[in-house]
């Protein structure tokens, strides 16, 4: 007999395959391209020299370090600030709290730059220098909602008897949080960081826009080397920041993900 | 009284995060060059905006950031909601399979899916321009799409499907009749948001864009900041775009919350 079913092995399964030849070419090619590129020199050869390159400039090394130290500070940053937000809305004391939680998300939707260059006005406007200070609060400013809205979920759906039965048992409110809230919030807070270090880790414009071109981060690296030509050194430094996000991606695991997602 | 700290903790958070953008709007309204100074109520910087002349330049950035966003989009809904029903119709090994590949561009930095663009471009040694850019923003944007359409296929009864069958139309008339309207929402939802996604990109498209003069939004306002003076006109661009945001956010959340009592 015919199959005639739609949803089970359908005939439309054939409706995949445009796609699929498109994640081919646009998706899959490109990765493998970076690797391609990382691994030869300028001929097309196989060669080490960009990772060597990349260990022997004590710059590109420091611009390193220095951007994933920026951006564990603002994760940090993110999820102090963040955290009590996100616990406060899961409580409901607003009279419309998904409107709240709407509003922490909405500054997300705008172009990032303009939301830089807004950040910029306002430090010029309070007459506060540029720099390091207003680097890490553009940061904040830009992913911040990456980090109270996963959190604001995992909360949000923890059942409210646990809390209370620690209550009822006699816990403090101190003890009911350490020992209670903040472990079942631990899925939301590991997904939270890691939304908030991947952007920051490999961002760039925003670097140059709040200090006025003075700090430099790994993503500015990158975006000069390509622009320079030098495709192969940035190829291979992308690919460096692709196995620090592959790696710090292991830190959490599958099902934080599912619940964090911010779509 | 008893949340009040609270309240004031929150309030104060979205205060210091509207800011920037206040500043900006409350300053589109005065005709100063700089930031900060306000030279009286002026709303010139509005018409000059749309008068062209001198802003020109800003007005054609404008266009072709809508026609980039406008065709990635579409391209996005068809592309996207073929593979969802195709998906759909997968075994499950191979519906994992692309499924996985569809969330690449998801997880992706940025910053990597330009760079890999741009050397998959250089590779096979096509000039950048209009079409590569539209090409890479359609990379981002159909994963989107088909995340947004395929919950709407596995709350569809199947046997609607079947019952158009049983009653004498032919698989492309049950199809276009039965699965289409089924989905619909689920369509207009991705292209709305990935019309928004393809209009703010920066990353992708300063690596795909080329240097023969072709700018989007997001790369004019670069360029120009880099220069160290902004175009006064962006503010009010900006506090426009800001407005047209917020209400697109607002029709696509007020489409979830129906369609969600729908389902109830």
């Amino acid at each position: 007999m015919k199959r005639r079913q739609f949803g089970r092995f359908g005939v439309q399964r054939n409706w995949t395959i445009p796609y699929a030849v498109f994640l081919l070419v646009f998706v899959v090619t490109p990765l493998i391209l970076i690797a391609i590129y990382a691994f030869t020199d300028a001929e097309g050869q196989f060669s080490l020299a960009n990772f060597q390159k990349f260990i022997h400039h004590s710059e590109t090394v420091n611009t390193f370090v220095y951007s994933v130290g920026i951006a564990l500070i603002t994760t940090l940053v993110c999820l102090v600030v963040g955290y009590p937000v996100a616990w406060i809305l899961s409580r409901n004391i607003f009279s419309s709290t998904s409107v709240i939680v709407m509003l922490f998300i909405l500054p997300m939707w705008i172009n990032t730059l303009i939301r830089t260059l807004a950040t910029v006005a306002l430090f010029d406007f309070l007459q506060l220098p540029l720099g390091e200070g207003a680097l890490i609060f553009g940061l904040v400013y830009n992913f911040l909602p990456f980090m109270i809205y996963p959190i604001y979920n995992v909360l949000n759906k923890t059942d409210h008897s646990l809390t209370e039965a620690a209550q009822d048992l006699g816990a403090c409110p101190m003890k009911v949080f350490t020992r209670v809230t903040l472990p079942l919030s631990m899925p939301g807070v590991t997904s939270g960081i890691l939304m908030v270090f991947m952007p920051t880790v490999s961002t760039f414009a925003i670097a140059e826009l709040l200090t006025l071109n003075n700090i430099k981060l790994l993503g500015t690296t990158v975006q000069e080397n390509i622009n320079n030509g030098m495709w192969n050194y940035g190829a291979a430094i992308s690919l460096v920041m692709l196995l620090l996000i592959g790696v710090s991606s292991l830190f959490t695991d599958d099902k934080s993900g599912e619940e964090g997602g911010l779509i | 009284m008893k949340h009040l700290f609270a309240k004031l903790y929150v309030w104060l958070l979205l205060a210091i995060l509207y800011a920037p953008i206040l500043i900006i709007i409350v300053f589109s309204f005065t005709e100063a060059k700089v930031l900060g100074n306000w030279t009286g109520f002026s709303t010139k910087l509005y018409q000059s905006l749309f008068s062209g002349g001198v802003n020109n330049s800003l007005f054609v950035t404008l266009l072709n950031t809508f026609a980039i966003a406008f065709i990635a989009a579409s391209a996005s809904a068809v592309l996207g909601s073929l593979a969802a029903i195709g998906i759909f119709n997968l075994r499950r090994k191979a519906r994992n399979t692309v499924l996985f590949l569809n969330n690449i561009p998801i997880l992706n930095p940025e910053i990597i899916t330009g760079v890999s663009l741009f050397l998959l471009f250089v590779s096979l040694g096509v000039s950048q321009g209009f079409v590569t850019v539209v090409l890479a923003h359609i990379s981002f944007c159909v994963p989107y799409v088909v995340l947004s359409v395929l919950p709407r296929l596995q709350q569809m009864n199947p046997s609607l499907y079947e019952a158009a069958l049983d009653l004498g139309a032919t698989p492309m008339q049950a199809l276009r009749k039965v699965i289409f309207p089924e989905i619909k929402p689920g369509i207009i939802s991705g292209f709305i948001l990935t019309f928004t996604l393809s209009f703010d990109d920066f990353v992708v498209s300063l690596f795909t864009i080329g240097n023969e003069g072709l700018q989007t939004l997001s790369t004019y306002i670069y360029a120009d900041a880099r220069k160290g003076g902004l175009t006064p006109e962006l503010r009010p661009l900006t506090s426009l775009i800001f407005i047209v945001v917020l209400v697109l956010l607002f029709i696509v959340n007020q489409r979830a919350k129906k369609s969600a009592t729908h389902e109830k």
